[in-house]
């Protein structure tokens, strides 16, 4: 009789990811006792740090929530308040906004599978080492998130935390000759954007496959960045305004980041569920991409959610230069943006770097924001990730502690999970109590 | 105060995260055309965003945010123990910045409206700056820092200079620039007691300053008064736009547990 075998999968702070998390795996004889991924980031509160706050502050606030994300939080704020207030922003604004949310998938993917991912696969701690031995690789990936960050510049007047969009509109709008400077920038982008899809390509993931729910926007017009419905791969949809009938939060002890679940459980957001839910609307570039990186839904490997993030920077470099062509088409008008504040109740949702972002505010009759409840694409992720590594760790077990480690790092990795942004997700009703939905 | 560096090639830094957005940490990726050659210049020891290996000796620790956990607190200790110079990264980590807003709020109530009943797995205190706890040699200011003034001030460091960090306000570099005052339309603006140095980038964008880079050595504060005068606003809205960023110098420690916002 063998006795009894203990494994212990232990990685304290998986680096190479945004925030503070430890993956947590116990085996005894081969059956996996117990999976955990550990959140332990400081609590931020952002929601109770709203209260009170004027509504235009929203986006300057809940930015800060995340400098990788910014954008899609200061759109998801600029979205809320403006349903919450009755405003309709204009077609140019909407194009603009596409624009500084475009810049920043670009800049956030282009990081995550160059820096993040792609050390692993040259068998490296990290970017830097590549610098001596593959400096067309880093070269590139600076470039292409140069190019991201780029756009972020023109359009929102700085890359990390922009300064231009607000309620209603845009306080500063880019000049035509930054626009055609810009597109030149995207034009030049090709060869390195080829070379990327080759790169990806040649990339041998884990193969591990796990059915799931992916949930994304859905438009009618295009590949959905905004939205008003929530789309289920798994049918049926649901107005962006009942989120929280689809998207249900609840706290677990070892994560100071909620997780959520649907009806159907756990369920995954981001570039792979996009990718799943909205191919066909892909730009043809993308498509081809998607292609090439083999990549044609349904896709139920969350390892090629980095792939999906490589057919999406193609996507968005395509669409830019559309949008700019519109633009500069149609011409700039000056709108200078001034909401009267009016009381109300609001919800916006956002297809951001890492999944659909929430946000949704109360506001009174002088403009202080009263309620304020924020989802954040990591936070839903999480349950999605830890039945990953249930399902995963098993057959890792046997290939030893060391192996196990590294691959569940990879996975952890394959999530682009931004830690420090889903450790503030609160759940504020009117009276400022918790409920358990 | 005044570190001693250690003579060496390459200095070692070290990077750590405590309350913060990570956007200043990403605006030393943001980089692009200088980080293949800083990476030659400097070694990151330790920078759990980008690097897996970990070092325990370096020449200067970078930290980003605010402490907001008694644990931060011995974290900070330890860090200062090992470094010879201690800088700070962006307004979380001085004057406090978006974290301190928190300290509006009674500091066990966001914690209890976050996380109901299980508030008790998650200790969280006042977020205090850095300089709070440990002394620190320099301060890289704004919301997030910029990239220039953080390649300007190692390399100063790397040269033995000290780094060249404004101390008269936002107004005059608004005035350069030739923006139409935020005042002029009614607005509140913090331009003339923040520290310049970001080219009054808000009100350059139509927009207003918020006070972001923290207070200038020499505040422009008669012509504040003026301004906040001649339009009608008073010492308390002063105070509530101030806490958005210099939220735990503005409110004092007996103040803090009080509602500003409301
Ligand atoms: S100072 Fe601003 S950009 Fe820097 S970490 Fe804090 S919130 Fe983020
Ligand atoms: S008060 Fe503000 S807008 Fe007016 S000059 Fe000073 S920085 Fe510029
Ligand atoms: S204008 Fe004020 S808020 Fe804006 S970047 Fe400069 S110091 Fe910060």
């Amino acid at each position: 009789m063998s006795a009894t075998r203990t494994v212990d999968v232990r990685v304290d702070y998986v680096s190479r990811v945004e925030g503070h998390g430890n993956i947590v795996v116990t085996a005894r004889n081969g059956e996996v006792d117990d999976v955990r991924f550990e959140v332990t980031e400081p609590p931020r509160f952002f929601e109770a740090m709203l209260r009170g706050r004027p509504f235009d502050q929203a986006p300057l606030i809940t930015s800060r929530i995340c400098g990788i994300c910014s954008n899609g939080h200061v759109l998801a704020a600029i979205t809320a308040v403006e349903d919450a207030m009755g405003i309709v922003p204009s077609d140019q604004t909407m194009l603009l906004r596409r624009l500084l949310l475009w810049g920043e998938i670009i800049q956030s993917h282009v990081l995550h599978a160059y820096f993040l991912v792609a050390p692993d696969f040259f068998g490296v701690g990290s970017v830097v080492p590549l610098v001596e031995t593959h400096p067309e690789v880093v070269k590139r990936a600076l470039r292409l998130k140069k190019l991201g960050n780029h756009i972020c510049d023109v359009v929102g007047g700085r890359a990390v935390h922009q300064v231009s969009a607000t309620i209603g509109g845009f306080t500063r709008l880019p000049t035509p000759e930054q626009l055609r400077e810009l597109d030149r920038s995207l034009a030049e982008a090709q060869t390195d954007l080829a070379a990327t899809i080759e790169l990806f390509a040649g990339l041998e993931l884990p193969a591990f496959e796990r059915a799931t729910e992916y949930l994304s926007l859905e438009s009618s017009a295009d590949y959905a960045f905004f939205g008003d419905t929530i789309f289920s791969s798994q049918g049926g949809t649901t107005p962006v305004r009942s989120y929280r009938e689809k998207v249900r939060e609840h706290v677990v002890p070892h994560s100071s980041a909620k997780h959520c679940a649907s009806d159907a459980g756990a369920f995954m957001v981001g570039a792979l569920a996009r990718v799943n839910n909205g191919y066909s609307r892909l730009s043809e570039g993308a498509r081809q991409a998607a292609v090439a990186l083999d990549l044609c839904p349904p896709v139920s490997n969350p390892f090629k959610n980095t792939t999906a993030q490589v057919v999406e920077t193609v996507h968005c470099v395509e669409e830019a230069r559309a949008v700019i062509a519109t633009l500069l088409e149609t011409g700039l008008r000056s709108e200078p943006p001034d909401p009267a504040p009016r009381a109300g109740r609001g919800t916006g949702a956002v297809e951001v770097p890492r999944g659909t972002l929430y946000h949704e505010y109360a506001i009174d009759e002088e403009g202080r924001i009263t309620d304020a409840n924020l989802i954040i694409p990591t936070g839903q992720n999480l349950a999605n990730l830890e039945a990953d590594m249930w399902a995963f760790a098993p057959y890792l077990i046997p290939l030893g502690t060391e192996k196990a480690q590294h691959t569940l790092e990879m996975l952890v990795r394959a999530y682009d999970p931004c830690i420090s942004c889903s450790t503030h997700v609160i759940d504020l009703t009117e009276s400022g109590k918790e409920v358990q939905r | 105060m005044d570190g001693p560096l250690r003579p060496t090639k390459r200095p070692r830094l070290a990077l750590f995260e405590l309350a913060s957005c990570a956007g200043c940490q990403l605006q030393i990726l943001n980089c692009e055309d200088e980080l293949v050659d800083l990476l030659q210049l400097v070694e990151f020891v330790y920078f759990k965003e980008a690097i897996s290996e970990t070092g325990n000796e370096y020449d200067i620790a970078l930290i980003e945010g605010a402490v907001t956990r008694e644990a931060d607190e011995t974290r900070l200790r330890a860090i200062r123990e090992r470094a010879p110079l201690v800088i700070t990264l962006g307004a979380c980590a001085h004057p406090v910045g978006i974290p301190g807003l928190k300290n509006a709020h009674d500091s066990e109530e966001p914690g209890r409206l976050v996380y109901g009943d299980a508030a008790g797995y998650f200790p969280s205190t006042l977020a205090r700056p850095v300089d709070a706890i440990i002394p620190v040699d320099a301060h890289i200011p704004g919301c997030p820092i910029h990239k220039d003034e953080f390649l300007s001030v190692v390399t100063a460091l790397l040269v033995g200079r000290r780094p060249p960090i404004p101390g008269y306000p936002v107004c005059v570099e608004c005035r350069l620039a030739e923006n139409p005052c935020a005042f002029d339309r009614g607005a509140l603006c913090l331009g003339p007691v923040t520290r310049a140095g970001c080219g009054a980038l808000c009100p350059s964008y139509g927009s207003r300053c918020y006070g972001c880079r923290g207070p200038a050595d020499d505040p422009n504060v008669s012509s504040f008064e003026a301004l906040l005068e001649k339009n009608g606003l008073n010492a308390e809205d002063v105070l509530a736009e101030y806490v958005l960023y210099n939220g735990y110098r503005a409110l004092g420690d007996q103040a803090l547990t009080m509602e500003v916002s409301r």
